[in-house]
């Protein structure tokens, strides 16, 4: 039997079967290799049944893939940002080879990297366009299947409004179609739109832009070569990001560095660290400030970085003595002395960085627990130099810049956020009227309202219309790229499934949307639109370190599938607002042209420096790989096409592409100069705050930086953000060009003082900035109080389902509030759970978390069968001590029961001492299983994914983080008992 | 010539399996036959170590010395081919290797196990280099073309190594001065004779 890891022996029988079946079938690239068709014309190969291939001429001997065409793209899988390299003989995909001029991965992939060629030539891959008729699945032609939809979304607009429809998009689309879909909910007059980065780095993204700026990682996986100590809290790099690992395990060799890891398992990650220190899941706030208060006791802590860069340390270090080492153990378990000894690594042993994913994001206290590790960097000074920094781990291959380009509910592209200032100036970069916008939505105050989260989109169909608030409840889900079965509490959205009137789903596989509705009870108004993957899109790709790749598209879409943007293209013209939308993009038999789209972006994305890395220069990047340097990622300055730039323009690029900025690698960075990709603090939260003092009387303290900037500003302190009336104060404005003016007075009208770095649209405020030096966006202080978020410095709650009910009264969780158009009701769920000592009913934590060999909702890679064979059963890691108390055997069939709806799932145990006592652990790419059930049958024959099983997310809970919706599937309750 | 070996550095292997999907990708490899794998030693445990593993390629290669039909020959690399023409499939070689490398198609517990199928250094077979017979019975000739085996080439924290033996002892005996520790060439005595000292 294979389970996981020790025993790793392929296990044969039906599975194998179905796989060699395959291998007969349309296993193309060694069809054509037997067949010697590969000089053939084949270029249509993907839509052809073989049999009707004609027969051609041999090819001649010698090495087969001799004349084929390289192309290059970037993996679809985690935000590593590893260039995939392509051979294709007409038009088939039929080999890879290493990137070896990839600075990022250097030739390298992990499993998944390793075996993308198999996602574009799978057999089981959604060949065309379905719908459900009666309960079954049914061949539709395009046509049919955009007109219904359309039709249906329009009857629903008109009864019960926009914001009935939900906008659910995706991380795997490139930047240029996830800004495309979130244009798509503009246009419709929504903010239901959303992705994946709800689930997995909403938390960060809102937490650490409330810290210093820009929600992202600050420095980049080539730069933790020069760290001396890195610390993970919440990130398994080696199964998330492996070959991130390659630069981090180098860094740890050539630095004889310090690897410290804290996790509630002893990881993969784990095995390699100097120091590992396992701690209860939760309580990652007492753990960091369990360090800090070793680092305060001491002194350790960097005293001028926190006078010049930071604001609100007083109140921080009042919450940070609250954790001596005694109430720290008591709280996460980790004993003092080691605790003291990795402060003092930590603090002392510099530069050092924090690693984080989404062991650290996906809580009730998601935003907090971020929060707490920017204060960890900020207190050390570990911040704006190499080596240091928040090196955040982006989960899909375009997360990140799906996030930028504004995939999301609270904001329009590029975090311009959503009151009418931001509409205006997307109106005007889209050259569409902003009373037109305000006509498309259900009452223009919705214009200004956070939509709901993805996390919730069940919980907006199924409560009672008056606790939503909105027009109406949701009535439709047009889903584009995401799986189900990664959002948490399953057997709710199981409810929700059969009460939508329409559910679209679009995606190269059916995945779990399609086989849980069928067995909610779904019998028609459901339809599946086949979609291409990204390696038959061309466009540009945003990797964790904030690089911009472009991906040439490798082979046209298969089967019937097509590119993201043509469904985006055909349902704008079905709906009637193509001509606006698309009013400066070239659309070529269908297919806008991303080129086009990302001059666009570059048009309109001042804010956060998306506006110098033009299509020719990412591209030009592509075709340069070899000339950046692994560590600094900087080409020499005397290149002719890519001189003194950053590999990937890494963002804020600022000014327009003539410019010519290098792209930013390390944020924050004053030791650069602006024009050299430094950087400095950004004063987003006001310039001054007053406080109250004990006496009771106020003072206004600054919130700019004091006393230092970036290498060669013309002003040598803190400064606000440039707008044109900064620039006249300053006796600037001069520098500006005729042109300029005219613009910045045309957007101003009457009032052009207050047009700004962010909204003047022909660059010349950030032109002239940069020109002195200057950061567009100011130069302030960093927040270690972030006031105005729920939690402004962090505090320890406890999990909604914690074992330690002990603690609930000193650390309950947030009161109950309307977050998101939506109740949050977690503190109520916290009590009512103390009450009926749910603890004692299901008594083990239960967390979950990834694999390497799978993604995501994990569909589309089990459905490759070189990864599906290494990892054919679902299964729960439980501990040695648990399990025998249990009688459950290690290979055994287990029933996992969880803490709300009589939840359940049938698995198989993992017996292991990689989880502690009381701790189990799940990993949550599986699915087509439910409560026990193999749902097999309800997936469109031949598309049904090689390995299923039952979803971690059947027995997650409630649980939202009060800041951005986030959800909470890393710690709950269950019991588990031998099957 | 060259003499070809594999090394894996365990203190830089993940267990990520990049090796395992890349020889699956490059030579089409069928679901459960696994030319490579990796091994986990301590799972889940302090001391935790991965390593991946195929055929080593050895000297003297055991194989060779129990098969009744002389399908095994070594080439000028000291690469340990299999001729797939000759195999009658009777699992000897199986129970010699040491590394558990030979993997049989069939299962049936009557009869042949179908012809023994393993990792050839992407060095393809008897055929002719790079033609679609060799394709077919052996995978893809990577060294024919100039290149290395693709697992170790897309490793993703190069930690196993491929090629000319004594490079790759060079460099890893380059790593381990400059970091301080290695628990050594894996599986070296066994497959060669000899260690690399550290």
């Amino acid at each position: 039997m294979l389970i996981k890891r020790a025993e790793r022996q392929s296990r044969r029988g039906s599975l194998a079967g179905r796989v060699a079946a395959q291998a007969e079938g349309l296993d193309r690239r060694s069809f054509l290799r037997r067949s010697g068709l590969l000089a053939s014309g084949l270029a249509v190969a993907g839509t052809l049944p073989l049999g009707s291939v004609r027969k051609a001429k041999a090819a001649e001997a010698g090495p087969l893939t001799a004349g084929a065409t390289v192309r290059k793209s970037i993996c679809t899988h985690c935000a590593v940002g590893c260039t995939v390299t392509a051979e294709v003989v007409n038009g088939v995909w039929v080999g890879q080879e290493p990137s070896w001029d990839s600075p990022i991965n250097r030739g390298s992939h992990c499993a998944k990297g390793a075996s993308v060629r198999e996602l574009v030539h799978s057999e089981r891959r959604l060949r065309y366009p379905m719908k459900l008729v009666n309960g079954q699945w049914t061949r539709v032609s395009w046509d049919v299947a955009i007109n219904e939809i359309g039709d249906k979304m329009m009857q629903i607009r008109e009864k019960s409004g926009a914001d009935s429809v939900y906008w659910l998009g995706s991380a795997k689309m490139t930047n240029e179609g996830s800004y495309w879909f979130r244009k798509l909910g503009a246009y419709w007059g929504t903010n239901n739109t959303d992705h994946q980065a709800r689930i997995c780095h909403s938390t960060t993204v809102t937490g650490v832009a409330n810290t210093w700026g820009y929600g992202a990682m600050t420095n980049n996986l080539n730069d933790m070569r020069n760290s001396k100590t890195l610390l993970y809290i919440g990130s398994n790099a080696a199964e998330a990001h492996p070959v991130g690992m390659q630069h981090m395990l180098e860094s740890k060799e050539l630095n004889k560095g310090n690897f410290i890891v804290f996790d509630p398992r002893m990881t993969r990650t784990a095995a390699h660290a100097t120091e590992y220190a396992r701690f209860r899941p939760g309580t990652d706030i007492p753990v960091l400030y369990g360090m800090m208060w070793h680092i305060l006791k001491n002194g350790w802590e960097d005293k001028e970085f926190i006078r010049q860069r930071v604001y609100g340390f007083d109140d921080l270090r009042k919450e940070v003595e609250k954790w001596n080492p005694e109430e720290c153990e008591r709280v996460t378990g980790v004993p003092g002395a080691q605790m003291e000894r990795i402060a003092k690594m930590f603090a002392t042993e510099k530069p050092a960085t924090i690693i984080w994913c989404m062991g650290q994001t996906q809580h009730s206290v998601g935003t907090a627990n971020v929060r707490a590790s920017c204060i960890a960097l900020l207190m050390t000074g570990n911040i704006g130099k190499a080596g240091t920094g928040a090196n955040i781990l982006r989960g899909h291959d375009n997360v990140q810049g799906a996030t930028d380009v504004g995939l999301d509910i609270v904001t329009l592209p590029f975090y311009y956020g959503l009151a009418e200032g931001a509409w205006k100036h997307w109106s005007r970069v889209w050259e569409t009227d902003f009373e037109w916008f305000k006509s498309r939505f259900d009452d223009p105050k919705m214009m200004n309202t956070p939509g709901i989260p993805l996390t919730r989109w069940f919980d907006a169909v199924l409560l009672p219309k008056d606790q939503v608030a909105q027009k109406d409840n949701l009535k439709a889900m047009f889903v584009q790229g995401h799986a189900s079965n990664s959002i948490t509490r399953i057997p709710e959205s199981m409810k929700a499934l059969k009460a939508l009137e329409l559910l679209v789903i679009a995606d190269p596989h059916p995945t779990t949307w399609a086989s849980l509705s069928v067995q909610a009870g779904r019998k028609d108004g459901t339809y599946l639109l086949p979609v291409a993957t990204q390696f038959e899109c061309a466009g540009s790709r945003v990797a964790t370190g904030r690089q911009l790749q472009w991906g040439e598209q490798v082979v046209k879409p298969i089967f019937e599938s097509k590119d993201d943007l043509e469904i985006m293209y055909l349902l704008a013209k079905k709906l009637g607002f193509a001509d606006k939308m698309f009013k400066n993009i070239k659309v070529e038999n269908n297919l806008p042209v991303a080129e086009d789209i990302l001059r666009e972006i570059n048009r309109g994305s001042w804010s956060t420096g998306y506006c110098g890395q033009s299509p020719e220069r990412l591209k030009a990047h592509m075709k340069n790989q070899h000339k950046f340097d692994l560590v600094t990622t900087r080409a020499p300055k005397d290149d002719p096409e890519v001189g003194g730039d950053y590999y990937g323009l890494p963002w804020p690029c600022w000014g327009s592409p003539e410019v010519r900025h290098p792209g930013s690698p390390l944020l924050y960075a004053p030791f650069r100069s602006a024009m050299d990709g430094g950087g400095t603090f950004r004063p987003r939260f006001g310039l001054e705050r007053e406080e109250k003092l004990p006496d009771g009387t106020t003072r206004k303290v600054s919130l700019l930086a004091d006393g230092v900037y970036s290498e060669g500003s013309d002003i040598k302190d803190g400064y606000p953000e440039f707008t044109y009336g900064v620039l006249k104060k300053l006796g600037w404005d001069g520098d500006l060009t005729e042109t300029e003016l005219a613009t910045i007075n045309k957007i101003g009208g009457d009032k052009p003082d207050g047009v700004s770095w962010s909204t003047d649209l022909s660059g010349g405020i950030q032109r002239v900035a940069l020109k002195h030096g200057c950061i567009p966006y100011g130069n302030g202080k960093a927040r270690m109080n972030a006031f105005g978020l729920p939690d402004p410095i962090p505090v320890h709650r406890e999990p909604i389902y914690t074992p330690r009910v002990d603690l609930v009264s000193k650390f309950p969780t947030l009161p109950d509030a309307k977050q998101f158009r939506l109740p949050n009701i977690g503190f109520s769920l916290q009590k009512a759970a103390v009450d009926k000592g749910i603890a004692k009913q299901f008594p083990l934590i239960l967390s979950s978390g990834r694999l390497v060999e799978y993604e995501g909702g994990g569909e589309e890679t089990r459905t490759n069968p070189w990864l599906a064979e290494l990892q054919q059963d679902m299964f729960i890691e439980i501990s040695p001590a648990d399990a025998a108390e249990r009688g459950i055997k290690d290979g055994g069939w287990v029933w996992v029961t969880g803490a709300e709806n009589s939840a359940k799932a049938k698995m198989k145990a993992l017996v292991t001492e990689r989880v502690g006592k009381g701790v189990a652990w799940m990993p949550f790419h599986f699915g087509g299983w439910f409560g026990g059930v193999d749902l097999r049958g309800n997936y469109p024959k031949g598309t049904d994914p090689y390995v299923l099983g039952e979803s971690a997310n059947t027995i997650t809970t409630y649980g939202y983080d009060p800041a951005t919706g986030m959800q909470e599937p890393k710690v709950t309750l269950c019991q588990i008992a031998a099957a | 010539m060259a003499r070809m070996k594999f090394l894996c550095d365990a203190d830089r292997c993940i267990e990520c399996n990049a090796c395992v999907t890349a020889c699956k990708n490059e030579h089409e490899v069928p679901w459960g036959i696994n030319r490579r794998r990796v091994v986990t030693l301590n799972d889940g445990k302090p001391g935790e170590r991965s390593i991946s593993m195929a055929c080593m390629h050895c000297t003297d290669p055991p194989c060779a010395a129990v098969c009744p039909t002389n399908v095994f020959y070594v080439t000028a690399d000291a690469v340990v081919l299999n001729n797939k023409d000759l195999c009658i499939g009777c699992g000897y070689c199986f129970y010699a290797c040491p590394f558990g490398a030979p993997q049989y198609p069939k299962t049936t517990n009557f009869g042949s196990r179908g012809k023994m199928d393993k990792c050839t250094f992407c060095a393809g077979g008897p055929e002719a280099d790079g033609s679609k017979e060799e394709y077919a019975k052996y995978g893809a000739n990577r060294l024919a073309e100039g290149k290395l085996p693709l697992c170790a080439e897309m490793c993703s924290t190069k930690s196993l190594l491929a090629g000319d033996g004594e490079i790759i002892a060079t460099i890893y005996k380059e790593r381990v001065a400059k970091r301080g520790y290695g628990s050594g060439a894996w599986g070296w005595q066994t497959a060669y004779r000899e260690t690399i000292a550290t």
